[in-house]
C-alpha cells in the first residue's frame, strides 16, 4: 500500500457493511479471520453483492454470490484482464485518473494484452464472468476489495497487491466512503506492529530509516546514532544466516522453526547461529532451539499498553492478571536488558513510552491514553489532540485542488508460480488455515476443539477416485523438497488437480517440509500457496520397495 | 453459506418432493469453476417444504431435513428448531396414517376420551387439542403419507379404525349454519362455483371499492365501527389508515386464519362455505392499503377449508379477479396460501409473521406494530376472517347504515359459535345486543340441565349457565368482566366432569406456550400442576400470583390469559373451597 502513501488497510469495519460490491480475494476470511468475516456478512446481509475469488470453494467463498475458483497463482491475469474490460467498456473514471493518479497510459498498454481469452486460459475463469465481475465492480457505487494471504504469499506478492490497486484507480474505488482497499490482518496487532517500525525498513510511523530527517529526529531524542541503512527482512535473514553472515538471532513473539517455508532449511538455518535469545509466552519449538528462553507475559491479559487493528484502530489493552513465575513484560525485559546494558532507561511504563512514540510519529501524536479510552480507541492518521481520527485513507485523492501526492498505476504481468507442474509432481497444493487453528497451533493446539480435523491432505472427489484414495487413508505426500504422511480428506469444495494442507500443525504433519522457499523479492514474503506434489499410496511405496 | 451438514441424504422421494417447494441452492456453471448462489431469500419457503415432506412422506427424516436445508441455506439445527415447533410435523419416523383424536373442552365429553382412551397403545393414536369441529363433536384428523388429510366428525372407533385402514368415504356431516348476512350464501350457493357467488352478490363489492379509491374506503369503514372479531376489538377503520399512513414502499395484508381458539369454529364454516367472500374482502384490503401481496394463513387443521380457498384463489385468478390490473382497474393484487401445522399460539399475529417467514411460531416484542413492521418488516394489516368478511358490507350498503346494526359500541353482526350441550350447535350470527340465553334458544335450548358456559375459548372464562341475561356486546362483556373472545359459546349440563375440563385447559396451555417468556413456559406448567393436585381444594393464591406474573411478563395474550379459566372455575366453586 506504499503506492498510495500508507502501510494499512484503508477502509473502516463499518464501511464493508455499507458497500455496494465486495471482491473477497484469496481470503478464506470465515476460517481466518473471523470477526472481520461478521463485518463483511453485514454488509452482504445489507445487500452487498459478493464475489469470491478463490481457487477452491471455502467457506468464505460458499457465501459468495458469485465464486470465481481460480487457478493458483493467476490473480494478475484476472486483475488486468478486468482492466482491459473496464477500459475496453469505458467505464474508467477518466476525471479520477487524470486528476489523482499518474502512469495511467503504460498500465492500459500494458494489460491491454490480457483479452479475455487468455486470462481464460490462465485462470480457469469464463471470460463472460471476468466480464460480469469488472463491470459490477467498476460501475458499483461503492466496492472494496479484500485480501488476504492467496494474494500475498506468492514469489510475486508485491506484484498481486499492485495489480488490485491499481483496479481501484482505474475506478475510483478509493478514497471515498464504502470504497477501499483492505488487506485483512491476521491478528489484533499485526497492523500496530508495522506502525511502531517493527519493520526493516521503518521508524515508527512509516517513516524511512533511510530519510535523514526522519533519522535525525529520533537521534535527536535518543541521543544515539541509527544505522543509515535498512536492515534485512525475514527471508533475507534466514539467508544471511545460512551463509554464515547472521550470527545471533533474538526472537519476540515469533515460531520460525514451524512457521517458515522450507522448515528443513530453516532449522538448519537456526542451528548454525551462535546465539539465539527466544522471548515468547510459550516454549515454542523454536525456543527449545534457543541458548537463552525469557519468560515473556501475555500481552492481552498481563499487560498495559496498546494494539492496533486492521481498521488503524488503535485501543488500550490493559492487565487484569500479575503474570506467572518469573515471566515478565516484554516492556520490562527490553528495559531490564537496556539497563544491563548502561542504557539509563529505567523502567518506563508503557504510557511513556506511548507519550515518546507519539511525539515522534504524527499518524500518532494525538491519541493520549485518556483520549483513547474516552474515545474506545482512535484510527490513524490523529496528528493532534483535537483531530477525531480517520474513518478512511487517501481521501486527498478526492480534493478539488491539485492533488499534492497522485497516487501512480504500477503496471504488472503475471507470472506462473515459481513450483511448476510436472508429470513427476502432478498437483498443486496450496495452504491455509482451520476456523480453530491459529498459525503454528502454539496458541491453540493446546485445547479441545470439537470441529478440529487435524492435518489432513484435501483432495478433491475427482482425484480420490482416480487415485483411489479413501477417507482417513494415510497417503504420502512429496514435493521437489521433501515428503510427509498426511491422512485424506475428501473435500468437494476442490477442483481436479488441486489439493489442500492447513497449516496448524506442525508438531503431527510439517507441511513446510513440502513448501517452497520462493519469495518475493519486494516483501520478502514466500510463495506458501502454490506448492507442486505428488500423492502416493502408503501400500504402493511398501510394494515398490520404498 | 457455509452450512455444517451431517451428511444425511434424502430419499429419491424425498428429494423429488422437496425440489418442487424449494429451488436449487446455487448454479455450478463451467466444470464447477464459478458457482453462484440463490442468495437466502427463500426462507419463507421452510414451512411449505416441512409440510410437503410430511404430507407426502409422512415425517420429515433426517436426510430431507439437510436436503431442504441446503436448497434454502438453513442451518439444520434451526431448522430442526422449526419442524419440531409443528405438533402436524413428525421429526421422527411414525406409521403412514395417523389419528389425531379431540380430546378438548367440547369433544372430550362427547365421547373424545373415552374414543382415545379406547384406542390407548396404538402408535398412530394421538390426543390432540381443539380440531375446531366442535359443532359435530368428537372430531378427529387423520393425516395420511401421500394422500390428503381427512377430518372425521361425529367419529366413532369404527370410523376412525376404517379411515386408518385407508377407508375415504364420506367422513364429516353438513354442519348446521344459521345468519342473513356473513352467513347468507353458505348453503344456498355452491362454493366451487364462482358464477353462483357472483349471482348473489360476489365481487360487486369490490367493484364498487375500486371505483371509491382508498381513502373512501377508509373513511367507510371508520364510520361504519366495524372492529376486529378476533378478540382484541381494535377499530378495522383504524388499522388501515395506519398502514395507508406508512411512507410509500410494499405493504401487505394478512388474513389471519389460524382458527385455533378450543370452541371455535365459525372461521371454517365461511371458508368451506363461502370462500370467494374471503377472496374478495382481503382484495379490497389490498387496494385500500396500497398492498400488491396477501397472505392467508389457515391452520393446517382444516384441510376442507384450505382445499376450498385453494379452489377459490386459482379460479378468481383465472377470471381476472386476483392477478394483474383486476377488473380493468389498473390494481395489481395476488393471494398466497398458507398452512399452519399445529400451532396455538401462531393465530397471535406476529407469531404467524414468523412462522410465514419460517421461523419458529414465536411472538414478536410489540412495538414495532404490525402495522408499522410486520410480515416480512413490511407495514401489514392483519384481520382474521370474520372481521375482513365484514367489509363487502360496509362498502356496499354504506359505512353509516352500517353502523345502525346492533349496538353504537358494537355495531354489526357477530358470529358465535354454540357447542356443548345444546340441541342444535352451529354456527350462528347474531345482531350485537342479544343475550346469552336468546343465543342458546336460538339453538334449540340445553340438553339437560345446564351448569356453566365457557365463553370466549380457552382464554375466555367460565360463567354460571345463570348468567343469561349477559348481552353479547364488547361492552356489556367488558362490564361484566367476561370476554366474548372468538364468539365461543359452549354450554356444559350438570353431567359434564368440570374439573376434567378445567384440567384439560390448563394441559392445553402447557403443550401451546412456546416457550419464549420464561413466566409463561414455567406459570402454564404450575397452573396445570395445581390444577392436577386439587381434590376438594385448591392452591388458589398460588394460581393468582403465577397468573399475575405471566400478565406481567410474557409478551403475548397467551400468557395473559392462560389462567383466566382456571380462575374463573375457582371463582365459581368447581375446585370447592379455596385453599
Amino acid at each position: 500500500m506504499a503506492v498510495l502513501g500508507a502501510g494499512g488497510g484503508t477502509s473502516s469495519y463499518e464501511e464493508i457493511e455499507n458497500t455496494d460490491v465486495i471482491l473477497l480475494w484469496g481470503s478464506n476470511a470465515r476460517n481466518a479471520h473471523p470477526i472481520f468475516f461478521h463485518h463483511l456478512l453485514k454488509g452482504v446481509h445489507n445487500g452487498a453483492r459478493l464475489y469470491g475469488i478463490d481457487p477452491r470453494r471455502s467457506e468464505s467463498a460458499q457465501w459468495a454470490d458469485v465464486w470465481l475458483g481460480i487457478d493458483v497463482g493467476s490473480d494478475i491475469a484476472l486483475a488486468n484482464a478486468m482492466a482491459k474490460v473496464i477500459i475496453d467498456e469505458g467505464l474508467h473514471r477518466l476525471t479520477f485518473i487524470e486528476h489523482a493518479t499518474t502512469g495511467f497510459d503504460a498500465y492500459a498498454e500494458t494489460v491491454s494484452s490480457y483479452t479475455l481469452e487468455r486470462a481464460t486460459e490462465i485462470t480457469g475463469i469464463p471470460g463472460e464472468v471476468i466480464r460480469e465481475m469488472a463491470i459490477a465492480y467498476a460501475t458499483a457505487d461503492t466496492a472494496q476489495i479484500c485480501w488476504t494471504l492467496g494474494i500475498t504469499e506468492h514469489h510475486n506478492a508485491t506484484d498481486n497487491v499492485l495489480a488490485l490497486i491499481s483496479l481501484a484507480l482505474l475506478t475510483g474505488q478509493v478514497g471515498r466512503y464504502g470504497s477501499g482497499l483492505v488487506p485483512i490482518r491476521g491478528q489484533n496487532n499485526v497492523q500496530g506492529g508495522g506502525d511502531m517500525g517493527a519493520l526493516p525498513n521503518k521508524l515508527p510511523g512509516f517513516q524511512d530509516v533511510e530519510d535523514d530527517a526522519f533519522r535525525g529526529k529520533f537521534e535527536a531524542l535518543y541521543g544515539k546514532t541509527i544505522p543509515t541503512q535498512k536492515g534485512w527482512h525475514l527471508t533475507q535473514m534466514f539467508e544471511a544466516m545460512a551463509a554464515g553472515k547472521l550470527r545471533a538471532l533474538y526472537v519476540i513473539g515469533e515460531n520460525p522453526a514451524q512457521s517458515e517455508a522450507d522448515s528443513a532449511h530453516t532449522r538448519n538455518s537456526l542451528e548454525k547461529l551462535d546465539f539465539m535469545v527466544v522471548q515468547d509466552i510459550f516454549l515454542t519449538a523454536t525456543a527449545e532451539m534457543a541458548d537463552v528462553v525469557l519468560p515473556a507475559a501475555a500481552d492481552w491479559a498481563e499487560a498495559e499498553g496498546t494494539v492496533t487493528s486492521s481498521e488503524r484502530r488503535v485501543q488500550r489493552v490493559r492487565a487484569a492478571l500479575v503474570p506467572p513465575g518469573d515471566a515478565r513484560t516484554d516492556l520490562h525485559i527490553l528495559s531490564a536488558l537496556a539497563e544491563a546494558m548502561g542504557s539509563g532507561w529505567g523502567y518506563p511504563t508503557a504510557e511513556d513510552a506511548w507519550d515518546e512514540l507519539r511525539s515522534l510519529s504524527p499518524p500518532h501524536a494525538g491519541m493520549s491514553y485518556r483520549r483513547l479510552e474516552q474515545m474506545g480507541g482512535i484510527q490513524w492518521p490523529c496528528p493532534s489532540e483535537d483531530h477525531p481520527g480517520t474513518l478512511f485513507l487517501h481521501s486527498r485523492l478526492w480534493d478539488e485542488d491539485p492533488v499534492v501526492d497522485p497516487a501512480p498505476f504500477i503496471p504488472v504481468e503475471w507470472a506462473a508460480p515459481v513450483d511448476t507442474l510436472s508429470d513427476e509432481f502432478p498437483l498443486r497444493m496450496t495452504t491455509g488455515r482451520h476456523l480453530d487453528g491459529f498459525n503454528t497451533g502454539v496458541q491453540s493446539g493446546g485445547f479441545e476443539s470439537p470441529i478440529r480435523i487435524g492435518c489432513t491432505i484435501d483432495v478433491s472427489p475427482e482425484d480420490a477416485d482416480r487415485l483411489a484414495l479413501v477417507t482417513g487413508e494415510t497417503v504420502t505426500v512429496a514435493s521437489r523438497r521433501g515428503s510427509i504422511d498426511a491422512p485424506v480428506r475428501i473435500d468437494s469444495g476442490l477442483r481436479p488437480g488441486l489439493t489442500f494442507m492447513a497449516l496448524h500443525y506442525p508438531d503431527e504433519v510439517d507441511i513446510n517440509v513440502l513448501t517452497i522457499e520462493a519469495w518475493d523479492p519486494k516483501s520478502g514474503t514466500a510463495e506458501f500457496k502454490a506448492t507442486a506434489i505428488r500423492i502416493d499410496k502408503v501400500d504402493t511405496l511398501t510394494a515398490a520397495g520404498h | 453459506m457455509d452450512l455444517k451438514l451431517a451428511g444425511r441424504q434424502a430419499t429419491s422421494a424425498e428429494n423429488a418432493v422437496i425440489a418442487s417447494v424449494c429451488p436449487e441452492a446455487e448454479t455450478v456453471e463451467l466444470a464447477g469453476r464459478v458457482i453462484r448462489l440463490e442468495r437466502n431469500t427463500h426462507r419463507h419457503l421452510l414451512l411449505p417444504a416441512l409440510a410437503a415432506v410430511q404430507s407426502e412422506i409422512g415425517w420429515v427424516s433426517p436426510g430431507a431435513l439437510e436436503e431442504i436445508c441446503r436448497r434454502l441455506h438453513i442451518p439444520p439445527a434451526e431448522a430442526f428448531g422449526v419442524a419440531s415447533f409443528y405438533a402436524l410435523i413428525s421429526t421422527e419416523a411414525r406409521p403412514a396414517s395417523v389419528a389425531h383424536v379431540c380430546d378438548d373442552t367440547a369433544c372430550r365429553a362427547a365421547g373424545g376420551a373415552a374414543l382415545l382412551a379406547g384406542m390407548d397403545g396404538r402408535d398412530d393414536v394421538i390426543s390432540s387439542p381443539c380440531l375446531g369441529q366442535c359443532d359435530r363433536r368428537p372430531a378427529v384428523l387423520i393425516q395420511r403419507a401421500g394422500e390428503p388429510d381427512l377430518v372425521i366428525t361425529g367419529a366413532t372407533r369404527e370410523k376412525v379404525l376404517a379411515a386408518l385402514a385407508g377407508a375415504t368415504s364420506a367422513t364429516t356431516d353438513a354442519p348446521l349454519v344459521v345468519g342473513d348476512r356473513l352467513l347468507s350464501r353458505i348453503g344456498n350457493t355452491d362454493p366451487t362455483s364462482l358464477d353462483d357467488f357472483r349471482a348473489f352478490g360476489g365481487f360487486q363489492a369490490l367493484a364498487r371499492a375500486l371505483e371509491m379509491g382508498p381513502d373512501e374506503i377508509i373513511t367507510q369503514l371508520k364510520a361504519s365501527g366495524l372492529k376486529g372479531r378476533g378478540g382484541a376489538a381494535f377499530p378495522t377503520g383504524v388499522k388501515w389508515e395506519a398502514v395507508r399512513a406508512q411512507p410509500p414502499g410494499p405493504r401487505v395484508v394478512v388474513c389471519n386464519a389460524d382458527e385455533s381458539e378450543p370452541g371455535t369454529f365459525k372461521d371454517r364454516v365461511v371458508m368451506e362455505g363461502d370462500p370467494f367472500a374471503l377472496i374478495e374482502s382481503i382484495t379490497i384490503a389490498g387496494f385500500a392499503v396500497e398492498a400488491d401481496r396477501g397472505f392467508l394463513y389457515i391452520r393446517g387443521e382444516y384441510p376442507l377449508a384450505h382445499a376450498s380457498l385453494a379452489h377459490a384463489i386459482a379460479t378468481s385468478r383465472e377470471a381476472g379477479f386476483l392477478g394483474t390490473d383486476i377488473l380493468g382497474s389498473g390494481f395489481d393484487f395476488d393471494i398466497e396460501l398458507r398452512k399452519g401445522q399445529g400451532a396455538y399460539i401462531c393465530g397471535e399475529e406476529t407469531a404467524l409473521f414468523n412462522s410465514i417467514e419460517g421461523f419458529r411460531g414465536e411472538p414478536r416484542q410489540k412495538p414495532p406494530f404490525p402495522v408499522q413492521s410486520g410480515l416480512f418488516g413490511l407495514p401489514t394489516v392483519i384481520n382474521n376472517v370474520e372481521t375482513l368478511v365484514n367489509v363487502p358490507w360496509v362498502i356496499t350498503e354504506g359505512g353509516e347504515a352500517y353502523s345502525r346494526i346492533g349496538t353504537p359500541d358494537s355495531t354489526g353482526t357477530r358470529l358465535f359459535c354454540l357447542s356443548g350441550d345444546v340441541a342444535h350447535p352451529g354456527v350462528y350470527e347474531f345482531e350485537s345486543g342479544r343475550t346469552l340465553g336468546e343465543a342458546i334458544e336460538a339453538a334449540g335450548g340445553p340438553v339437560g340441565t345446564p351448569s356453566f358456559i365457557m365463553l370466549g375459548g380457552a382464554a375466555g372464562s367460565l360463567v354460571s349457565a345463570t348468567n343469561l341475561d349477559l348481552k353479547l356486546t364488547f361492552e356489556d362483556s367488558r362490564a361484566a368482566g367476561v370476554s366474548l373472545g372468538s364468539g365461543v359459546i359452549m354450554l356444559f349440563n350438570d353431567g359434564v366432569d368440570m374439573k376434567g375440563i378445567v384440567r384439560r385447559i390448563a394441559r392445553f396451555f402447557r403443550d401451546e406456550s412456546c416457550g419464549q417468556c420464561v413466566p409463561c413456559r414455567v406459570g402454564t406448567q404450575r397452573v396445570e400442576e395445581a390444577v392436577a393436585r386439587s381434590d376438594g381444594s385448591i392452591e388458589a393464591a398460588l394460581i393468582e400470583d403465577i397468573d399475575r406474573a405471566m400478565k406481567d411478563a410474557s409478551i403475548c395474550g397467551l400468557g395473559h390469559t392462560a389462567a383466566a379459566v382456571v380462575r374463573s372455575a375457582i371463582a365459581l366453586g368447581i375446585f370447592g373451597e379455596a385453599k
